[in-house]
């Protein structure tokens, strides 16, 4: 009975909207831009500030610092300059980063894939569940993991056949370590996971059905009607990846627990190392003296930026030229 | 219409939710007394332990946050904290800038030295010399003549040592670089004495105690360092290290406290600079007791002499601070073993004492209970 006696209210309501109550699209349009620019003053500020604090460090050292392989903030001699080469740490987040790609990517494609063309729906919900919870563990659960429970594992069943069937290559020869280049590498993967399996089921649902159709109705089996899928979604794919990539440098607290923390250029992936952002964890917390101490770690924080702009812009590129090459292949 | 309401009552609930919480701050924060300590972190199970009982006890509250003795010397000198807590005793640079400072040594804290080496359980002999060649990778190998010559009778195997030390900058990497220093010159001409060391590369760094215990735990025949209290904590063995009296000791809580009562025969008095004394006892100028443990060390807490200098301190707050570092270093001892942290010894706690009786607020002395 209200309602029906509201509703016309409300119409005779809508009609008599005036202009000046029309005006708050335009407010909302404006603040909804300001808050969209933030992104801009955020980046801007923390770009600038951290220049600005390296900029002691970077005058002090230049390209020493980007290639030295020493690294001593109290010098046992007052009389020397303090040292700081960040070539090991470029080496340890590059070769972690690497490692957890070949690992994490391969079966996160795999569980993309299965997701998306051959599970039953209801497997789907459980599996999409727990991916999504592994993405929500704090990475300090990771590193705990990582100390109490994988490097023991991978100490007594994994690393010593590994040593015994591909002992021939340099990178798996020396004494093994169970905090290592290796096992940081491990947790990587693991960490990247959550993240590059979700978008790719993601990209993988979002390919046409059609697309599925046509290649089934020429006959294709389901690993080629996969690899269709695969190729279809490839931009898509390769941003996935990179995101992951970027998870997995500037993944902070859970290498920094089994990464092994030493300023090492190292050959063999038995070694303990040092990534960018684990030194960062390490030092940050008591460098206050000398100054230039903390504008070398904030230099460590400007490579690392450099680095996740450099693989940002890489992936846009990507996929840029792969989604050219469909357009153009379409055309045709 | 119904927007305005909604505004309305929102305004109205802020504008409660400001006044009311301005009402609870200002009625629960005025009532006790409340003072605030900033420093290492060390000691700051034992500091929180005490200011927990002292609150129960008096009902004023101590707030102590563990932020490292770098900070903590650095809020104390800034005055934006009522008392500050260092490993080390202040550099004559820092002391020479924070004017009037005392020093209160309120605990004991050692380094040892830990190992995992199959068969072989706690007890291995060390001494400086020797553990400065084998973190600075001159010795390589558990069998090495220079180590098995300590260890006489005990078979150490032919093996690769594996060295973990503290990745975080750290006052316990800084206290064991010291005794390495002054025990071995080739150390100290290339790694020194400092919170953040650069080791050798092929060394393990873990992440705090429990990181280098684990990295020890993990690497069959490694060694690493941590502070007796985790050491004693968990079960990993741990060495023995030769003073200078010559004797292979093992850290317990009474050899600490035998190497505390040994350094308070040459302790400064409490206004004046603790520089001489620091980063470890360095006893090689006093006779020092058969067992004494070498690597060890105070932890300070630090207030001016005249509190009037940090900025909105009252008599009442002066006489708290006293009292409760009054408290700390006699009652509070008690406390002490149960977290595993070495009670001062008696010659200690008198020196304190006399430190302590120099506290004034606006020239007159605060400590008139005593």
């Amino acid at each position: 009975m209200k309602a029906s006696k509201k509703h016309p209210n409300f119409l005779s309501k809508l009609r008599s909207i005036s202009k000046k109550e029309l005006s708050g699209d335009s407010t909302f349009k404006i603040i909804s831009m300001l808050v969209a620019c933030n992104v801009f003053v955020v980046l801007g500020l923390m770009f600038y500030e951290i220049i600005q604090n390296s900029l002691l460090s970077i005058q002090m050292y230049g390209a020493e610092f980007l290639l030295g392989t020493k690294w001593q903030p109290f010098p046992p001699n007052p009389n020397i300059l303090p040292s700081f080469g960040a070539l090991p740490l470029i080496w340890g987040t590059l070769v972690t980063s690497a490692i957890a790609l070949v690992l994490g990517v391969p079966v996160s494609l795999g569980i993309g894939l299965a997701l998306s063309e051959f599970a039953p729906k209801s497997f789907n919900y459980i599996i999409s569940f727990f991916i999504e919870l592994l993405a929500a563990i704090p990475s300090v659960i990771y590193g705990l993991w990582g100390i109490f429970v994988l490097i023991p594992f991978l100490q007594a069943n994994v690393y010593p056949y590994l040593q015994g069937a591909l002992g021939f290559l340099p990178i798996f020869q020396g004494t093994i370590r169970g905090p290592s280049i290796l096992t940081g590498g491990i947790v990587l993967a693991i960490m990247i996971i959550p993240t590059v399996s979700a978008i790719s089921r993601d990209v993988f649902a979002a390919v046409p059905n059609s697309q599925r159709e046509a290649i089934v109705a020429l006959g294709a089996t389901r690993w080629e009607k996969a690899r269709i899928v695969m190729s279809y979604g490839r931009s898509g794919v390769i941003g996935a990846i990179m995101l992951g990539l970027g998870r997995a440098m500037g993944e902070t607290m859970a290498i920094t627990m089994v990464i092994g923390n030493s300023f090492n250029l190292f050959g063999s992936l038995f070694e303990p190392g040092s990534t960018l952002a684990s030194i960062i964890a390490n030092e940050f917390t008591e460098a206050s003296s000398p100054p230039v101490y903390v504008s070398a770690l904030m230099e460590v924080g400007l490579i690392l930026f450099a680095l996740a702009i450099v693989v940002n812009a890489l992936a846009r590129l990507i996929i840029w030229r792969s989604t050219r090459k469909i357009k153009e292949a379409g055309m045709v | 219409m119904n927007y305005k309401i909604v505004a309305i009552s929102e305004g109205i609930v802020l504008i409660g939710l400001i006044v009311g919480f301005s009402i609870y701050s200002l009625y629960f924060t005025s009532q006790p007394i409340r003072l605030s300590g900033a420093g290492a972190t060390f000691p700051a199970p034992l500091i929180q332990k005490w200011s927990a009982e002292f609150k129960d006890m008096t009902g004023a509250q101590i707030n102590y946050e563990g932020i490292g003795s770098g900070g903590g010397v650095k809020q104390f000198t800034d005055k934006t904290v009522d008392f500050g807590a260092s490993d080390p005793p202040m550099k004559d640079s820092e002391f020479s800038t924070a004017r009037g400072t005392l020093h209160i040594p309120i605990t004991i804290g050692g380094v040892v030295p830990i190992y995992n080496i199959q068969g072989i359980s706690k007890g291995l002999n060390f001494s400086g010399q020797v553990l400065a060649d084998i973190f600075s990778l001159n010795i390589t190998r558990w069998n090495d003549p220079r180590l098995a010559a300590l260890n006489l009778g005990t078979a150490l195997p032919d093996t690769e040592i594996v060295v973990c030390h503290r990745s975080d900058s750290s006052g316990t990497t800084n206290v064991f670089t010291s005794f390495l220093s002054d025990e071995s010159a080739a150390w100290k001409a290339t790694y020194g004495a400092s919170n953040v060391i650069n080791w050798p590369s092929q060394t393990v760094g873990g992440k705090g105690n429990p990181g280098v215990a684990a990295a020890v735990q993990q690497n069959q025949n490694s060694i690493g360092y941590v502070e007796l209290s985790y050491a004693l904590q968990s079960d990993i063995p741990y060495g023995k290290v030769q003073n200078t009296a010559g004797r292979f000791v093992e850290p317990t809580i009474e050899t600490l406290a035998a190497a505390a009562s040994a350094v308070s025969l040459i302790l400064p008095p409490g206004n004046a600079s603790w520089a001489s004394v620091g980063s470890y006892f360095n006893l090689h100028n006093v006779e020092e007791p058969n067992d004494a443990y070498p690597i060890t060390s105070f932890s300070y807490a630090l207030v001016y002499r005249e509190l009037n200098v940090r900025p909105g301190m009252t008599l009442d707050k002066a006489k708290t601070l006293t009292w409760f570092l009054w408290w700390a270093i006699h009652d509070g001892q008690h406390y002490a073993p149960g977290l595993s942290y070495v009670p001062l010894p008696q010659t200690v706690v008198t020196h304190n004492e006399a430190t302590l009786r120099m506290i004034s607020f606006n020239g007159q002395q605060v400590n008139n209970w005593a």
